[in-house]
């Protein structure tokens, strides 16, 4: 068996403590929310620690309840189950549940974290490997080494994006809370990303992600979400290529608003704008459909670092897209989905 | 020995009352499996055990310059090392192929081959010291495919084999195939890619050595053959054989990437022996993939000619094996791409050209099926073309044209029963053929595919004129049945299939029945559990052993009560008078009677199987007893604007002569789906070459279960399983195999299905949509709607034994060059292909699987 190595444990219950301790210790301090994604990365070791703050132990950062205004505010270490299972996320914010229920597999989702959803490392199969196999390509530039073997001659690192909650809830226009010994600062979601495989988090090394922020929609009919996940299984496999829509939609069925964003095709969850300018003020018609699809999928840049023949995620990626925003708009989703290959249905 | 139909037929109850066989029985491990009480080899534990970790090659192909301790020494819990020097002996599971050392002593051939190994206290401490050491190494040129193999003669990365990296070439023709092209209406010509993939068996091998007392040792492994392991540990630690006990623990999976010795087995016992403490190695999932031995990747040319109604008259095969960096069971897997093409229809001419290489990485060997799926997809899938082109039901073109049973092939092979008829028929009717296919919308289609594979190989692994299987029974007053046999329980129920054996004969409950297997100083040799041989040799070994316990009780009790033998009864615990069923007495009375008249009570039962006619070089791979059959419809739907496709169904029909225990053959039928699935839907054994100018590296792309994508129960279709029953005389109580069999069909019948439902065909495996969709394009283009390979290299296959087939009034011999070599050194009691001398001389030739 692939075991840790060996580092000091923490488990503060005070989120105070935890941002004290996460200040105060090295530059090998990690933090650990579910460690479904922490503990394999340490067990290979393309992640070093020497000291691990558990979050779990923190009172009052788990849950989801209703805000005042009529949003949602998620706990960072809720578990992925919880939220999915939601009540109002089912039925207000579909596409989320959608996204969650994508994730990995049952056990996982019970005990992975929204948090660390979001804060998940990004992936690349030259990567996410052994110490010992890592030696035989005499390391990468993500970890211990100087090239970057998807792109040699590229100065850096297109590991991909992981997480399947991220580009939806920040096509929800999400908003995340952060604190640190300097105080607590709260920003929408995708300024927490920035676009590099190595450094793919914005946010400051001693910071928390304690709060997600869902901002309020009116109905179901107004706010429309939904989540589109490419990938070889039904279950357990990341997204080789994932499309989140949100379409907020006036009593004409005019689009108000609109997000689109792509998971996996790049190192951070990677906006459509061009497709979403070119929907605002319409009433969506299936060849406005196309249109805008074809204007998203030419975001996706991915690379050949993951399952798939990397041309051939880029050529359908169109049809996943248009998928999403016409089962958005009620319409049939004209994709054959194999349940390998959906996005999800609830299993949990 | 008593043949088994005589047994079958001695049987006073007769053939229709079994009161166990054919019944759904639990397996009787499976509340232990279930429980959780099951020991692996993983939870054996022992006083003062200690851990070790191999440390293993970095580079694809280089000299190993020097080996440096010093910061693994440093360990805390460091307890010793070991390096190639130590072993110098070499291995291999085939006498041709001695290729292996337990730990390389100069030159490391792939990533992930063994260099050197540590121990320490505990597994993290191993797993520490096993970081820390460093090795230096010299690169050579890295060979990563057939084409390169082919092309790059130096280096060479074994010397020996045939010239360059070609391990082993093969040539044979049976019967002139050129009058049989002339004779053909169409000739068909392509190529097809089998990619590699691996068996994937939940456990990770995992030994513990022990010390004995008195320099002895014992190992305890998950491996699918204690018997060879015991052999290859002699040999390599150098010790009689009678001080080494094998203990071959339950496997959690195997489908062959357990039936070699391996370097992890061989150096904890030497560890053991050196350390005078117990030493565990479990390996991680990462270095399953490096033992690998799974399919070897195939490409093949194959020509076939046929007349207007499908008949074929001659058919021409070409396979080129990327063997990786070891011989393992390759010579026999090259053979065996070639050798059952023709027992499932008539197939008058044939000739077949083999190929294997060697190349830098993990040595390919048996996987579920050997050598036979490969070939089989590229069959399936021509006849398929043939059926279109000449306007032909795919099924019909099939039935019109079975092998005729107890007959002899082409090649030599004596095929007895064929249950094809009823599997076609079955899978026919329940998939709704008929009425369906062809006629479906585009997007949804049917495939059909068919296979066969052996009941056991003929022949034993060494050349030898021991049984291949062997049973002991032992009974006593307790009225207990204790049942001794060499067989490896793998998860395919060979343990039950034992005990029912015993049980039906002697009449006595399951839970009286008491297994010992698989340990070298305990149970008489079974070979192991490969190429589907168990059910019929131990099964016909345990009849024997089982038929003379319940002669002598019989004997014995005959005299007691003084009712005649072939009277007696024996059935639910009782052995009694069938003309008058009160008069008798209890199974263990019955055991006093015949262990106070006879003695104490023991009786054995071994198995041989039949000679095989054929007599030519290569003879010896292909000779079954018996062979299975299996046919199967699958249903698909594809996206055209995407190439994504989903099985929906599949209908499976196999012809296992008779069901030991039918919910046991069903779960193998399954199981066979599944994997055969997994084959062309997404299992690849993949390699990342890194860009030449800046890295000689070749590293497998993904070894973990997360990256190497393998089907979830989740993404298995529903199955419909028919099990056609024919009893095969040479089966116990009729049974043959179904371990491998039903995996054949299903990769053929996906590409045929896909065909059926948009038109392009993909003769290759695995089918990624990608592929789908560059066929789609090309036809779109007007291109011929097609994925898969063009071109098949040239290779110098050498002469070519030719070899008169049985309607030509051939004798089984080659008429070339070969025939007074070989009848000089002739095996009279099985059919082998190489001389005495040779063989015995451990040299060439006696390969034999
Ligand atoms: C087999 C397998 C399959 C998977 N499949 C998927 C999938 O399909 N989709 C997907 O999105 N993910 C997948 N994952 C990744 C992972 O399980 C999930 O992303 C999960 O949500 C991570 O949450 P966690 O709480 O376990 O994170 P952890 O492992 O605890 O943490 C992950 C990272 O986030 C940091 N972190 C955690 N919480 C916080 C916080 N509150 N503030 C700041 N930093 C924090 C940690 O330091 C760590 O770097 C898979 C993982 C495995 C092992
Ligand atoms: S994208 Fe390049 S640098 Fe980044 S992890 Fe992959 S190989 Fe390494």
């Amino acid at each position: 068996m692939i075991r840790l190595p060996p580092f000091a444990y923490r488990r503060p219950t005070d989120l105070a403590d935890a941002a004290a301790m996460l200040a105060g210790e090295g530059p090998e301090t990690r933090l650990v929310a579910g460690g479904t994604d922490l503990w394999p990365n340490l067990k290979r070791r393309h992640q070093q620690a020497s000291t691990v703050i558990s979050l779990m132990g923190i009172q009052g950062l788990a849950g989801v309840e209703e805000t005042e205004d009529g949003g949602l505010r998620i706990g960072a270490t809720t578990p992925l189950s919880t939220v999915a299972d939601h009540p109002v996320v089912r039925w207000r914010y579909p596409g989320l549940s959608r996204a969650i229920d994508s994730i990995s597999s049952p056990p996982l989702r019970n005990m992975g974290t929204i948090g660390g959803n979001l804060c998940v490392d990004t992936r690349c199969t030259y990567y996410n490997q052994s110490e010992e196999w890592r030696r035989s390509i005499n390391y990468c530039m993500k970890a211990a080494g100087e090239i970057c073997w998807v792109a040699p001659s590229s100065p850096r690192c297109w590991a991909h994006s992981a997480s399947d909650s991220a580009p939806m809830l920040a096509a929800l226009e999400a908003e995340v809370e952060l604190v640190s010994t300097r105080g607590s600062r709260r920003i929408p979601l995708p300024q927490m990303y920035q676009d590099d495989g190595i450094e793919y988090l914005a946010k400051q090394p001693d910071e928390i992600l304690t709060t997600i922020y869902l901002p309020a929609t009116s109905d179901a009919a107004h706010c429309r979400s939904s989540f589109w996940k490419l990938r070889r299984r039904g279950s357990i496999d990341f997204a080789v290529m994932s499309t989140a829509t949100t379409l907020w939609l006036d009593g004409h069925g005019r689009v108000e608003r609109a997000a689109i964003y792509l998971g996996a095709v790049a190192s951070f969850p990677k906006p459509a704008d061009k497709a979403v300018e070119r929907l605002i003020g319409e009433i969506p018609t299936p060849e406005l459909l196309d249109q805008v699809s074809e204007l998203a999928r030419r975001k996706a840049t991915p690379m050949d670092n993951t399952d798939f023949q990397a041309q051939w995620r880029k050529a359908v990626a169109g049809k996943y897209i248009r998928a999403a925003l016409r089962e958005a708009l009620g319409m049939d989703p004209e994709l054959l989905a194999p349940k390998h290959q959906a996005g999800g249905t609830p299993t949990s | 020995m008593k043949p088994p139909s005589e047994a079958v037929a001695a049987k006073p109850q007769g053939e229709r009352d079994f009161r166990l066989i054919g019944t759904p029985f639990r397996r009787v491990d499976a509340r232990a499996k279930v429980t959780g009480q099951t020991r692996y080899a993983d939870d054996l534990s022992f006083p003062r055990m200690v851990h070790m970790r191999l440390v293993r090659s970095t580079v694809p192909h280089a000299r190993i310059r020097q080996i440096d301790f010093s910061r693994a020494e440093k360990v805390p819990g460091f307890l010793g090392k070991l390096t190639g020097e130590a072993l110098p002996e070499t291995f291999g599971i085939l006498p041709v192929s001695q290729d292996e050392h337990a730990l390389c002593p100069d030159v490391v051939r792939f990533v992930g081959d063994p260099v050197a190994a540590v121990v320490a206290v505990t597994e993290d401490q191993a797993i520490e010291a096993a970081l820390a050491v460093e090795v230096e190494y010299e690169p050579l040129t890295t060979v990563a495919s057939i084409e390169e193999a082919l092309s790059t003669p130096e280096p060479r990365i074994h010397d020996y084999g045939v010239e360059g990296n070609l391990h082993k070439v093969v040539s044979m023709e049976f019967g002139d195939v050129e009058p049989g092209f002339e004779e053909a209406e169409v000739i068909l010509e392509d190529t097809f890619l089998y990619e590699g993939n691996t068996h994937l068996p939940m456990e990770q091998h995992s030994s513990v050595a022990v010390p004995e007392d008195e320099g002895r040792l014992t190992l305890y492994s998950s491996t699918q053959t204690p018997h060879y392991c015991h052999r290859a540990l002699a040999k390599v630690l150098g010790l009689p054989a009678s001080r080494i006990r094998v203990v071959g623990t339950p496997n959690g999976g195997g489908f062959g990437g357990k039936s070699d010795p391996f370097n992890h087995e061989i150096v904890a016992a030497r560890m053991a022996l050196d350390l005078g403490r117990p030493v565990k190695v479990t390996l991680t999932r990462e270095e399953v993939f490096y033992c690998h031995r799974g399919r070897h990747p195939v490409l093949m040319a194959l020509r076939t000619g046929f007349t207007k109604d499908g008949a074929i008259t001659a058919q021409h095969l070409k396979t080129a094996l990327d063997g990786g960096a070891y011989g393992s069971y390759g010579v026999a897997s090259t053979y065996y791409t070639g050798a059952l093409q023709t027992v499932t229809y008539d197939l008058p001419r044939y000739r077949f050209d083999g190929v294997r290489c060697f190349t830098n990485k993990p040595p390919c060997g048996p996987k579920r099926g050997h050598g036979t799926p490969q070939p089989r997809f590229g069959f399936e899938i021509q006849l398929d073309k043939a059926a279109h082109q000449l306007g032909i039901d795919p099924a019909d073109i099939r039935l019109k044209h079975l092998a005729a049973p107890h007959t002899i092939t082409a090649n030599w092979l004596k095929v007895e029963t064929i249950g094809l008829r009823q599997c076609i028929e079955k899978v026919v009717e329940g998939s709704g053929w008929r009425e369906r296919y062809g006629k479906l919308p585009r997007g949804r289609g049917l495939g059909l595919a068919c296979g066969s594979y052996l009941c056991g190989a003929g022949l034993p692994i060494y050349w030898n004129h021991m049984p291949q299987s062997g049973v002991m029974l032992k009974l006593d007053r307790s009225g207990g049945v204790a049942v001794f046999c060499g067989e490896s329980e793998i998860g395919q129920g060979s343990d039950s299939v034992l005990a029912a054996i015993v049980a039906e004969v002697l009449g006595v409950d399951l839970l009286d029945i008491r297994l010992c297997v698989a340990d070298t100083d305990l149970t008489p040799v079974d070979l192991g559990s490969y190429s589907s041989r168990v059910t019929l040799m131990m099964g016909n070994a345990a009849l024997q052993a089982a038929q003379r316990a319940r002669d002598l009780i019989a004997s014995a009790v005959s005299k007691k009560l003084e009712i005649p033998a072939s009277r007696l009864v024996f059935a639910e615990n009782r052995v009694f008078d069938a003309a008058d069923p009160e008069q008798g007495v209890t199974f263990q009375e019955a055991s006093i009677i015949a262990e106070a008249l006879h003695g104490t009570l023991a009786t054995t039962g071994s198995y041989i199987p039949p000679r095989s006619p054929g007599r030519y070089r290569g003879a010896g791979v292909g000779p079954s007893p018996t062979y299975s059959y299996s046919a199967s419809v699958v249903e698909v739907e594809v996206d055209p604007d995407t190439g994504l496709y989903e099985v929906h169904h599949v209908w499976m029909a196999h012809d296992i002569g008779r069901s030991i225990n039918p919910a046991l053959v069903m779960g193998q039928v399954e199981g066979g789906v599944y994997m055969g699935l997994g084959e062309v839907l997404m299992e690849e054994q993949a390699f990342r070459r890194l860009p030449k100018r800046l890295s000689d590296s070749l590293v497998h792309k993904m070894p973990s279960l997360l990256e190497y994508k393998s089907p979830t129960f989740h993404d298995m279709p529903p199955v419909t399983t028919y099990l056609v029953e024919d009893p095969d005389a040479l089966g116990p109580f009729g049974a043959k195999e179904v371990g491998q069999g039903p995996l054949l069909p299903i990769m053929p019948a996906v590409a045929n299905a896909i065909f059926d439902a948009v038109g392009v065909r993909v003769d290759q495996t695995p089918i990624h949509p990608h592929m789908i969709l560059e066929a789609l394009a090309a036809q779109a283009n007007e291109e011929e709607g097609r994925y898969g390979p063009t071109a098949f290299p040239e290779v110098d296959f050498g002469e070519t034994l030719l070899v008169p087939t049985p309607e030509q009034g051939g004798d089984g011999r080659a008429i070339n060059s070969w025939k007074e070599q070989l009848r000089s050194g002739m095996r009279s009691s099985t059919g082998t292909m190489t001389t005495r001398d040779e063989a015995l001389s451990n040299k060439k030739g006696a390969l034999t699987t």
